[in-house]
C-alpha cells in the first residue's frame, strides 16, 4: 500500500479545511462575477423593486373618486366642496345621504373616500365651535387610502386658512379620519419591509437552489462528492457567497428606504441587521432544501418561484393585509417565513420595539431554519450515499 | 493484501428495490494497469463505478480501493482517487487556470503545489496561451484532455474514467489515450468505462458486463481468441446476443 499510505497520512494530518473552504467560496464568486445576468439579478432587481414599489405607492394622484355626505347643506359646506374639487385631485362621483349608502358605495368599489360634513358646519365654524369633518377611506388598499386622507386633511387646513383671512380668532375644523376594512392600516410603509423580505427570499433561496442544481445538472456535483470535500463544506461554500451578497442587498434596500422614501428606522439598527441575518438563514436553508429536491436548474427555478416567491408576495401581508384575507389564506400565511420577518421589520423599523416584543416571530424563524436545515441535511446525505 | 493490487472486488452487488443493477461481480485490478469496463447501456457499468468511487453505497459484497475498505474508509478512498465523468466535468464558466486552482484547492494542495501543477498541465497540453480563456470556448477534445489532467491534479493512485471520450472522433480519442498511457506508465491505475470498441483494444485487460454480471474478463487478445474472431466488436455482439 505504499502508494496510498503516504498520501492519506499526509493529508489527514494537516488537512487545511479552512483553506479548502476558501478555495470553494472563491470559485463560487468566480461563477457569480462571470455571469453578468446573475449580477443584474443580484443588484438591479432590488433597486428596481424598491423604486417601483416606492413610487407607485407614494406617487401623486389625480381624480380620485370620492363621495360627499353633506349633512349641513349650508354656504360653507358648498364652498368646501368646491375647494376640494378645484384642486383636480378629487372627483366627486357620488352624493350620499346616509351612512348605509356610504358602505354600499365602498363595497361597489366606485368610491375610495367619503367626506362627511357635519350638520351646522358653517354655524359652528363661525361661532368658533370647531366642527368636525369625517374622512372615511377604504383601507383595503392601505397605501392609497392613507395618501387620500393626507391630501384631504391638507386641503382642509388650507381651506380653513383661507376662510380665517386676517382674523386672529382660532377657527378650527377638526378632522376625524377612519379607515374602513383595515383599521390599523396594516401596510402603509409596508413596502420597504415587504421588499426587503421579498428580495432576501428571492436572492438567497432562489440563487442558492439554482447554483446547487446547476452543479447537479452539469455533473460537477459528482466530482465534488468524489473529492474529499465533506458535504457540509459543499453546502457552506455554496451558501456563504449568497449570505454576503444578500446581506449587502438588505443594507442597500434599507438605506434606499431611509434616504429615498423617508421610511424611518426607529429601533436598534444592529438588532435589525442581526435579525436580517436570521431571516437570510431561513431563506438559504429553504434554498438548499429545494435544491436537494430538484435535479435541474429549471426544476429549482420553478420550485422556488411557486413555493417561495408567490407566497412571499401575496400571502405575507406585503401586498395585501393579512387581516382582510379569507380565513384559509390567513392560516397559510402562518407558515410563510416572510410573514414573521415583516412583523419583525415593522416592529423594529416603524415602532422602534426591541427583542422583548418581537421574540416570538424571531423564535419562529429560528425554528423554521433549523427545521428546513434538518430536512435538507437528511436529503443531502441520501444523495451522497 | 499485496501492494500490487489497486482494486479488489468480491461479490459486489447493488439493488434498487427488486431490480439488481450489479449482481455479485468479482474482479482484481493491479497497480498501473489500464482496466477497461465494457457493457451496453444499462448493463450496470455506471452503477458499479459509482460504488467504487464512493458515490453510492453497495447493497452487499466487498470492495477494496487503493487499500481502503469501501464501507469504512470512504474518506481515505476519496483522497486517493481521481474521477472524470461522462458528463464533461469542468466548470465551463471558469478559465482553465481557475479550474485547476479550484480542484487543487479542494484536494488540499498548497498554493505552491497548485502553481507548479498548473504550469505542468498547461505545458503538457500546450495550453499556455489559453490559460485564462473560459473552458467553454475550448474544443471538446481539449476539454476532455484537460479534464483528465485535472482529475490527476492530486496525484491519485487510481483514476476512474466514466466514458471519458464520448462525442469525439477516433483521432482525438487516440490523443486522449496517449495521456492515459503516460499516467499508467507512472504507476497510476486507470479504470475506464467505454462503449467504443477501438478504445477497448487500448486497454491491458477488459471485462464485459451484461445485465449486471461480468460475462467475460481477460486481455483483448484472449477474448478475441475465446470468441474466435479478430475484432472486439464481434466479441461484444456475440456476448450480448447470447444473453
Amino acid at each position: 500500500m505504499k502508494f496510498s499510505l503516504n498520501w492519506s497520512a499526509l493529508i489527514s494530518k494537516s488537512y487545511p479545511m479552512f483553506k479548502i473552504f476558501v478555495a470553494f467560496v472563491k470559485k463560487e464568486f468566480y461563477h457569480i462575477l462571470r455571469d453578468r445576468r446573475t449580477l443584474v439579478i443580484l443588484f438591479g432587481i432590488p433597486i428596481a423593486l424598491v423604486l417601483i414599489f416606492g413610487y407607485t405607492v407614494t406617487n401623486e394622484f389625480k381624480g380620485a373618486s370620492i363621495a360627499i355626505f353633506d349633512r349641513a347643506h349650508d354656504e360653507l359646506s358648498q364652498e368646501y366642496i368646491l375647494h376640494l374639487q378645484a384642486s383636480g385631485h378629487f372627483e366627486i362621483v357620488d352624493n350620499t345621504y346616509s351612512y348605509e349608502e356610504i358602505e354600499e358605495s365602498f363595497k361597489s368599489g366606485e368610491v375610495k373616500m367619503t367626506v362627511v360634513i357635519p350638520p351646522d358646519f358653517g354655524k359652528d365654524f363661525y361661532r368658533g365651535e370647531n366642527p368636525k369633518l369625517q374622512l372615511l377611506a377604504d383601507a383595503s388598499e392601505p397605501n392609497y387610502a392613507s395618501t387620500l386622507i393626507n391630501y384631504a386633511s391638507q386641503m382642509t387646513r388650507q381651506f380653513q386658512l383661507e376662510k380665517m383671512g386676517n382674523q386672529q380668532r382660532p377657527f378650527q375644523i377638526g378632522i376625524e379620519s377612519r379607515m374602513i376594512y383595515n383599521p390599523r392600516l396594516e401596510s402603509a410603509y409596508n413596502f420597504i419591509p415587504g421588499v426587503v423580505a421579498l428580495i432576501l427570499m428571492l436572492i438567497s433561496a432562489m440563487m442558492t437552489s439554482l447554483t446547487i442544481a446547476r452543479e447537479k445538472e452539469l455533473g460537477t456535483m459528482d466530482l465534488l462528492l468524489v473529492s474529499p470535500l465533506p458535504p457540509l463544506i459543499i453546502i457552506l461554500g455554496k451558501v456563504t457567497p449568497y449570505i454576503i451578497l444578500s446581506f449587502l442587498n438588505a443594507v442597500m434596500v434599507l438605506a434606499m428606504g431611509y434616504f429615498v422614501f423617508d421610511v424611518p428606522i426607529y429601533g436598534n439598527v444592529i438588532l435589525l441587521l442581526i435579525l436580517c441575518i436570521l431571516y437570510l438563514s431561513t431563506a438559504l436553508a429553504l434554498g438548499v432544501l429545494i435544491s436537494t429536491r430538484s435535479q435541474t436548474q429549471q426544476a429549482a427555478m420553478m420550485g422556488s418561484l411557486f413555493s417561495l416567491l408567490m407566497p412571499t408576495m401575496l400571502l405575507s401581508g406585503f401586498l395585501f393585509p393579512i387581516s382582510s384575507m379569507p380565513r384559509l389564506l390567513q392560516i397559510i400565511s402562518n407558515v410563510i417565513p416572510a410573514t414573521y420577518f415583516i412583523e419583525i421589520l415593522k416592529g423594529v423599523m416603524l415602532k422602534g420595539v426591541g427583542m422583548s416584543v418581537i421574540w416570538f416571530p424571531s423564535m419562529i424563524l429560528l425554528l423554521m431554519t433549523l427545521f428546513f436545515l434538518a430536512i435538507a441535511w437528511k436529503n443531502f446525505n441520501v444523495i451522497s450515499k | 493484501m499485496k501492494t500490487t493490487t489497486a482494486i479488489e472486488i468480491k461479490d459486489l452487488t447493488k439493488k434498487f428495490g427488486d431490480f439488481t443493477a450489479v449482481n455479485a461481480i468479482n474482479l482484481k485490478v493491479s497497480k498501473g494497469e489500464i482496466f477497461g469496463f465494457l457493457g451496453a447501456n444499462g448493463a450496470g457499468k455506471t452503477t458499479a463505478i459509482r460504488m467504487l468511487t464512493g458515490l453510492s453505497m453497495p447493497s452487499s459484497g466487498e470492495a477494496n480501493i487503493a487499500g481502503f475498505d469501501v464501507y469504512k474508509q470512504r474518506e481515505s478512498i476519496k483522497e486517493n482517487i481521481g474521477y472524470m465523468s461522462q458528463k464533461f466535468s469542468l466548470y465551463g464558466d471558469l478559465s482553465i487556470r481557475q479550474n485547476i486552482r479550484f480542484y487543487g484547492g479542494i484536494y488540499g494542495l498548497s498554493r505552491k503545489e497548485i502553481r507548479a501543477k498548473t504550469e505542468q498541465i498547461l505545458e503538457e497540453l500546450q495550453l499556455e496561451e489559453y490559460a485564462d480563456k473560459v473552458v467553454e470556448e475550448l474544443p471538446l477534445g481539449w476539454k476532455q484532455r484537460l479534464a483528465f489532467a485535472v482529475s490527476n491534479v492530486h496525484d491519485p493512485a487510481i483514476v476512474f474514467l466514466d466514458e471519458p471520450t464520448g462525442g469525439v472522433d477516433p483521432v482525438t480519442r487516440r490523443q486522449f489515450w496517449e495521456m492515459i498511457y503516460e499516467s499508467a506508465a507512472k504507476g497510476v491505475t486507470i479504470f475506464v468505462t467505454t462503449h467504443y470498441m477501438d478504445e477497448a483494444e487500448y486497454c491491458d485487460r477488459i471485462c464485459i458486463m451484461v445485465a449486471g454480471k461480468i460475462e467475460a474478463l481477460g486481455t483483448p487478445q484472449e477474448l478475441k481468441q475465446r470468441f474466435d474472431t479478430d475484432n472486439m466488436d464481434e466479441v461484444f455482439l456475440k456476448l450480448v446476443r447470447t444473453n
